[in-house]
């Protein structure tokens, strides 16, 4: 059974009398435990639909379904519980006026779970599972280091005891050291309560160390979905294969990345047919009518791409 | 904490003003033609006024009407504008419109001739008894509430400049993640971090405020004499400031350690509850 399942999700802005597509179009789902990577350049709508799936974010169109129900009142209800989020930048994330047991306890605060011992006690022992010691708690936000924080923000969104965290770009904001702790913490986590992530990176060295899944957004559209180790082995979509080839390795020699070039065309003013045609080394005639479909790749059921030419 | 100690020394020095007129055997309300303008003497420690009366005993009871106005005025327009402000800011859109534009017409507005108009309200047509609408407290009563009538709109701005940045925070959208309303944000999160910046300008507004009375005593609206109260005892000065210049300091005087001391109040305060500060 799917935790939650995103139907056709499309997210609008008005921008003065034109309209800026955020989503366009996007299904994908999340099994109970699975950690699905959402990996695309800034301006992807990454977060924009980490927030649909966090409750932040209406969408325009298309529904939302949680543990197969459609998001009504009760739904949601249940949705604000086993839904929590961490966000990228660590400093901003923390109320700088609440002391660290209020913070991780806010959660509970809000349904009304439990007494005031009891949230101080669920306080008391999330701020040991984080790695934190247990006086942290009567002391505030600006008094802890960046990695420190981000585990406080950890603790905060396992409070409700959820079954999802969408996490947006969690490790971007710190250094590389910390980044390797936040991410064995999230996993060691994921493998003690049976989590599923919504890990929203643009690093897919960290994607590739924690997602089950990836998917990879461009310009809005879900471009490819597929399982880790067949997306990093042979990606199917131009694009992924572009990304890939992006990503310095030691020990390989430097060599000219091909495909990407230039910029991603304008939200606002998408291109006609295949999004990503303005850039892709593959782009034919049919690209620039057709919008094509995400359909699996030849030969590989699991992994899906929206191209004409998949490989 | 010295602003604190001079501020409980002010209020000291305004509830002894019955002991010690009693104490002194003065009334400060009896006119003596005679012994205008006295000199210090025993009898009257910091002399007499225009109408010799005794002015230390003068000094106290103003004082009280002068405190009570600025702390009472601001108090009230506090509320009014911490209100308007986070619920402009949080909901936004058309609501902040609609709000921010009555603010903005408020602040347009001639203040002089509105202070006419309020100042002239006879208060009988609206409900209340003749015999509360010719006394002293609906003097008081009356300048408190053309104060924090008109003097909401800057507390407001500022709160809904505030609460618009802080309502993107990332705490204020985790705890939406988790279900939480607005009147749970406004209060939890919105309201504590507004409390820096709003410290400051409700320390600043007591002071004004206490200014703006005497502005509307001297327009006869405030508190008008025989009622003392810094403000009009300054403004009766002025015109004596040549043959009477001691008349015009000591209640300009107490104005100027008052407002020092409140806005030295307020950093404290704002320091107290700022965990970043060290303590």
């Amino acid at each position: 059974m799917t935790l939650v399942a995103l139907d056709n999700i499309g997210v609008k802005f008005p921008v003065g009398r034109r309209t800026l597509t955020a989503v366009d179009n996007v299904s994908l789902h999340l099994a109970p435990g699975e950690t699905v990577g959402l990996v695309g350049e800034s301006g992807s709508g990454k977060s924009t639909l980490g927030n649909v799936v966090a409750g932040l974010q209406r969408p325009t169109t298309g529904a939302m379904r949680f543990r197969g129900k459609p998001m009504d009142t009760a739904t949601t209800k249940a949705a604000h519980k086993e839904i929590q989020i961490v966000f990228q930048d660590p400093f901003g994330a923390l109320d700088p006026r609440m002391p660290v047991s209020a913070i991780i306890a806010e959660p509970l605060l809000i349904q009304r779970i439990g007494s005031r011992a009891d949230r101080a006690g669920r306080a008391a022992e999330l701020v040991e599972q984080v790695g934190l010691p247990r006086d942290a708690l009567n002391r505030y936000p600006h008094e802890f280091s960046g990695g420190q924080r981000q585990r406080i923000a950890i603790a905060r969104a396992l409070a409700p005891d959820p079954a999802l965290i969408v996490a947006d770009e969690p490790l971007s904001a710190l250094d590389v050291s910390i980044q390797s702790q936040i991410l064995n913490l999230m996993r060691s986590l994921q493998q003690a309560r049976g989590l599923a992530y919504l890990f929203i990176s643009h690093d897919l060295a960290v994607v590739n160390h924690l997602a089950d899944r990836v998917a990879v957004l461009y310009l809005g559209r879900l471009v490819e979905v597929a399982p880790r180790a067949e997306i990093f082995a042979m990606p199917s979509h131009p694009y992924t294969v572009a990304l890939l080839e992006a990503v310095p390795r030691i020990g390989r020699r430097h060599r000219r990345a091909v495909g990407i070039h230039g910029e991603m065309p304008s939200p606002l003013d998408p291109p006609p047919g295949c999004v990503f045609h303005t850039r892709c080394p593959k782009v034919q005639a049919i690209c620039r009518a057709e919008e094509p479909r995400l359909e699996p790749a030849p030969g590989r059921p699991a992994q899906s791409a929206a191209c004409h030419f998949k490989s | 904490m010295g602003s604190l100690f001079i501020l409980l020394l002010l209020l000291l020095f305004v509830a002894a003003a019955t002991p010690v007129a009693h104490w002194l055997g003065v009334d400060p309300y009896e006119t003596d033609l005679l012994s205008q303008y006295a000199p210090p003497s025993p009898e009257h420690p910091l002399g007499t006024d225009d109408a010799g009366r005794d002015e230390l005993v003068r000094l106290m009871l103003g004082g009280q009407i002068s405190l009570l106005v600025g702390v009472l005025s601001t108090l009230v327009g506090t509320v009014i504008g911490l209100t308007i402000g986070v619920v402009s800011g949080y909901f936004g859109k058309r609501l902040d419109a609609v709000l921010m534009r009555f603010t903005d017409g408020m602040i347009a507005l001639p203040l002089l001739p509105l202070l006419i108009v309020l100042g002239a309200l006879d208060l009988t047509k609206l409900g209340f008894s003749a015999q509360f609408a010719h006394s002293g407290a609906a003097g008081f009563w009356r300048v408190v509430v053309i104060v924090a009538l008109v003097d909401w709109t800057g507390i407001a701005r500022l709160t809904r400049a505030a609460t618009l940045a802080l309502r993107e925070r990332d705490y204020v959208r985790a705890a939406r993640v988790s279900g939480g309303r607005a009147g749970y944000i406004m209060t939890a999160h919105i309201l504590p971090n507004v409390a820096t910046p709003l410290i400051v300008a409700v320390t600043l507004t007591v002071g004004r405020v206490i200014l703006f009375e005497s502005v509307l005593s001297f327009l006869g609206f405030g508190i008008v004499a025989p009622t003392p109260s810094w403000g009009n005892m300054l403004n009766n000065a002025q015109e004596l400031v040549t043959t009477a210049p001691a008349l015009a300091i000591y209640p300009g005087l107490l104005i100027f350690v008052t407002v020092i001391a409140v806005n030295f109040l307020g950093d404290g305060l704002q320091h107290a509850f700022d965990p970043r500060s060290e303590r």
